[in-house]
C-alpha cells in the first residue's frame, strides 16, 4: 500500500517550489536584489511586512473557516440554559450527549445512514471501476455515447428526478426503505466516479494488462487480479467521494424517508430544531456526533483527494 | 430471396463477431448502463410526462396498505409550462438564482485563488493553515448549515450578541430578505472555498517553477508574473472547476433549504428549492408543476453547458 500511495501524495506533501517573492499587495518589497542599501534578499524570501500580511490574512481566513464547527463543539458541552451564552464552557456537561444517545432515535438514524451509505459505496465503487476500466482500455461501439451520458448526468439537477423517482418508489412500495435511497444515491455517485476511475486507470500502463494476457489471464482476470490492486488509491478516492456524498445528502433523504424510525442523519438532525421544537443544545451534540467521524475519514483521505482530483482533471 | 438470406447471414456473422470482440467491454459497462437507464432515463421520461399532466397528491397511483389506488390524473399538454412561464414567480426565482449562482461562484473563486496563492509558498505553519482552511469541507454540509443557523440566530445568536455588545442593533439575519440573501451566499461561499482552494493549489503546483525563474530574470514584477504565468497556468483547471461549481451552486439545495427554508416569504428560494417545495412541502403536493419546474431547470443547465462549451471552443480550448 505504502509504495502505491506515495505516487499520489507527492503534490501535497512536498514543499512548494519557490514561486515568487513578495505578496501581490506589497510589490515594493518583492523583486530580487530590490533593496537599496539593504541586504539583498534571496529569491523566495519575504520582507517583514509581506510576511505579516500573509500570516494575518491566512489567520483570519483560518479563523472564519474553523469558528462555526468549533462553536458547535463548544456549545454541545454547555447545559441547555447556557446554549446561547458567549462564554466558553462555564458549566461543562455531557448531558446533551447522554440525552441524544439514550433518549432519542439518534442511534437508529445513525444505523440507517450507515447501512445506506456503505451499501451505496460498495456497489457504486464496484460498478464505476468496471466502467472506468472498460472506458480506459477498450474501444467499443457505444463508448462515446456512454461517456457523454456520464458527463451529462452529472449535471442533472435533483429537481428533475425527485418527483418521478418519488412516484415510482411510492408505486412499488419502496418509500421508507433503505433501498430507495441506495438506488438514488447510485445515480449521483456513479457517473462522476466512473470518470474519475477512468482517469486513474489511464495512469496505469497498458503493458501490465498485456503481460497479464500473455500469461493467460482473461480480460476479467486481468482487471480483477492485476489492475484493481494497482488502482487502490483510486478506489479509495471514489469510495470516499461516494461515502461523503451519500452521508451528506439532504433532499432525497428528506423526501423519501418519513417517520422517526426511517430517517437518516440528515433528516434526524432537522427534528431537533423546527417549527415545533427548539432543542439547540441537543442539536449541537448530535451534530458533533455526526461530524466527528466524517471529519476523521476526511482527514485520512484528503491527501489522496487532491491528487485524485488533479489526476482526473489533467488526464481526462 | 437468396440475397436476403445472404445478407441476413452476413449480419448474423457481423453481430457474432462484434459480440465476441466487444462483449468484455459491454459486460463491464452493463451495470452502469442499467443503473443509468433504470433510475435516470426512465424517471426522466416519466418526469417529462408528469409535467404534462395535472398529477398531484390526491390523484397519483399509490399503495395504501394492500390496496392499490389507480392514478386518475389527466394529460393537460403544455398548460403547466404556460402557467409557469406566464406568471412572475418563475422569473423572480430565476433572477435570484442567477444572482446567487454568479455571486457565489465568483466570490468563491476569487477567495480560493487568493488563498491558494498564499499557501503555495513555503513558510512556517503552512500545513496547519491548510488543514484549518479545508475543515469546512470535512464536515457534512447539513451539519455546518445548522452551526451557521445557530450563529445567525436573531435573539440569541453569537453574531447579534457581539453586535449588541458593541452597541449596534442586532441584524435580522434570516428574516429580512436582503440579509437572508447575504447570509445564504455567505454560508455557501464558506462551504465552497475549500474545494476551490485545493483545486487551485493543485493547478498552481503544476506550473513549472522554471517559468517563474525565467520571468524574474527578465525583470518581471510580482503582478506581471501573476498575470502572465500564474493565471494562464491555472486556466484549464479553473475552467473545469468554475463549470462544476456553477452547476453545483445552481442546484445547491441544503444550504437554502436548511438555513432559511427559502424564507422569508420565499425570497431566498432558488429554482430547485422552489421545485422541491411544490412537491414535498406545500399541501396539497403538486407533482405536475414541480416536474415542470424540474424540466425547465434542466433545460437551463443544458443551455448553459452548450454556451460554455462554445465559448471555450472559441478560445481554442479543447473540451
Amino acid at each position: 500500500m505504502a509504495t502505491e500511495t506515495t505516487r499520489f501524495t507527492t503534490g501535497t506533501t512536498t514543499a512548494a517550489p519557490g514561486t515568487g517573492t513578495g505578496t501581490g499587495d506589497t510589490p515594493q518589497w518583492g523583486g530580487a536584489g530590490g533593496g537599496r542599501g539593504k541586504r539583498p534578499r534571496r529569491r523566495g524570501e519575504r520582507g517583514p511586512l509581506a510576511s505579516f500580511g500573509l500570516h494575518a490574512t491566512l489567520l483570519l481566513a483560518a479563523l472564519v473557516a474553523v469558528f462555526p464547527p468549533a462553536w458547535l463543539l463548544v456549545t454541545s458541552f454547555k447545559p441547555k440554559a447556557d446554549t446561547f451564552t458567549i462564554s466558553l464552557l462555564s458549566n461543562f456537561t455531557l448531558d446533551n450527549y447522554d440525552h441524544v444517545l439514550n433518549n432519542t432515535k439518534f442511534l437508529t438514524w445513525f444505523g440507517n445512514s450507515l447501512l445506506i451509505v456503505v451499501t451505496t459505496t460498495i456497489i457504486g465503487v464496484f460498478i464505476s471501476s468496471t466502467t472506468g476500466y472498460a472506458l480506459s482500455r477498450f474501444r467499443f461501439p457505444g463508448m462515446r455515447p456512454l461517456m457523454w451520458t456520464l458527463l451529462i448526468t452529472q449535471m442533472f439537477p435533483m429537481a428533475v428526478l425527485i418527483v418521478p423517482l418519488y412516484n415510482l418508489m411510492a408505486q412499488y412500495g419502496l418509500l421508507n426503505r433503505p433501498i430507495a435511497l441506495i438506488v438514488t444515491y447510485l445515480t449521483i455517485a456513479v457517473p462522476f466516479c466512473a470518470w474519475m476511475m477512468k482517469g486513474f486507470f489511464d495512469t496505469i500502463p497498458v503493458s501490465i494488462d498485456e503481460s497479464g494476457r500473455v500469461d493467460g489471464l482473461s480480460p476479467f482476470g486481468t482487471f480483477w487480479r492485476l489492475i484493481m490492486p494497482l488502482a487502490r488509491p483510486g478506489l479509495a478516492v471514489t469510495g470516499f467521494y461516494t461515502f461523503v456524498t451519500a452521508w451528506a445528502e439532504v433532499a432525497y433523504a428528506t423526501a423519501f424517508m418519513t417517520g422517526e424510525r426511517h430517517l437518516t442523519l440528515a433528516g434526524g438532525l432537522q427534528t431537533f430544531v423546527n417549527q415545533h421544537t427548539q432543542d439547540w443544545h441537543l442539536m449541537t451534540a448530535a451534530a458533533v456526533l455526526i461530524a466527528v467521524p466524517a471529519t476523521l475519514v476526511f482527514g485520512y483521505a484528503q491527501r489522496h483527494l487532491q491528487s485524485g482530483l488533479t489526476a482526473g482533471a489533467t488526464k481526462s | 430471396m437468396a440475397e436476403a438470406a445472404i445478407s441476413r447471414l452476413k449480419r448474423g456473422t457481423r453481430l457474432r463477431r462484434s459480440l465476441s470482440n466487444y462483449w468484455y467491454a459491454w459486460a463491464m459497462i452493463a451495470p452502469v448502463v442499467v443503473v443509468i437507464t433504470g433510475i435516470i432515463g426512465w424517471p426522466l421520461v416519466r418526469g417529462v410526462f408528469l409535467s404534462l399532466t395535472n398529477a398531484n397528491e390526491a390523484n397519483v397511483e399509490r399503495q395504501i396498505g394492500v390496496n392499490k389506488i389507480e392514478a386518475t390524473y389527466e394529460f393537460v399538454g403544455l398548460e403547466n409550462y404556460l402557467d409557469i412561464l406566464g406568471g412572475s414567480e418563475f422569473w423572480d426565482r430565476l433572477g435570484w438564482t442567477l444572482v446567487w449562482t454568479v455571486s457565489c461562484v465568483s466570490i468563491t473563486f476569487l477567495i480560493g485563488l487568493g488563498l491558494a496563492n498564499m499557501l503555495n509558498r513555503s513558510f512556517r505553519g503552512r500545513t496547519l493553515y491548510r488543514m484549518a482552511l479545508i475543515l469546512p469541507w470535512a464536515i457534512p454540509a447539513f451539519v455546518s448549515v445548522f452551526a451557521w443557523r445557530m450563529i445567525f440566530n436573531e435573539r440569541n445568536g453569537i453574531l447579534n450578541n457581539l453586535l449588541e455588545g458593541q452597541g449596534i442593533a442586532g441584524v435580522h439575519w434570516l428574516s429580512d430578505p436582503t440579509w437572508a440573501k447575504l447570509a445564504v451566499i455567505g454560508v455557501n461561499v464558506w462551504l465552497g472555498v475549500p474545494f476551490m482552494l485545493i483545486a487551485m493549489l493543485g493547478a498552481l503546483q503544476s506550473i513549472p517553477p522554471e517559468h517563474y525563474e525565467a520571468a524574474e530574470m527578465d525583470g518581471a514584477g510580482p503582478w506581471q508574473r501573476f498575470w502572465n504565468i500564474t493565471l494562464p497556468g491555472v486556466r484549464s483547471v479553473s475552467m473545469t472547476v468554475v463549470l462544476l461549481s456553477t452547476i453545483w451552486t445552481f442546484n445547491m439545495f441544503p444550504v437554502i433549504f436548511l438555513l432559511t427554508r427559502g424564507g422569508p416569504a420565499g425570497s431566498t428560494d432558488i429554482l430547485v428549492t422552489e421545485a422541491f417545495r411544490l412537491a414535498f412541502i406545500r399541501s396539497p403536493r403538486d407533482f405536475a408543476n414541480s416536474a415542470a419546474w424540474g424540466v425547465l431547470i434542466l433545460l437551463l443547465l443544458v443551455l448553459f453547458a452548450i454556451s460554455y462549451r462554445r465559448a471555450l471552443r472559441k478560445q481554442g480550448e479543447v473540451w
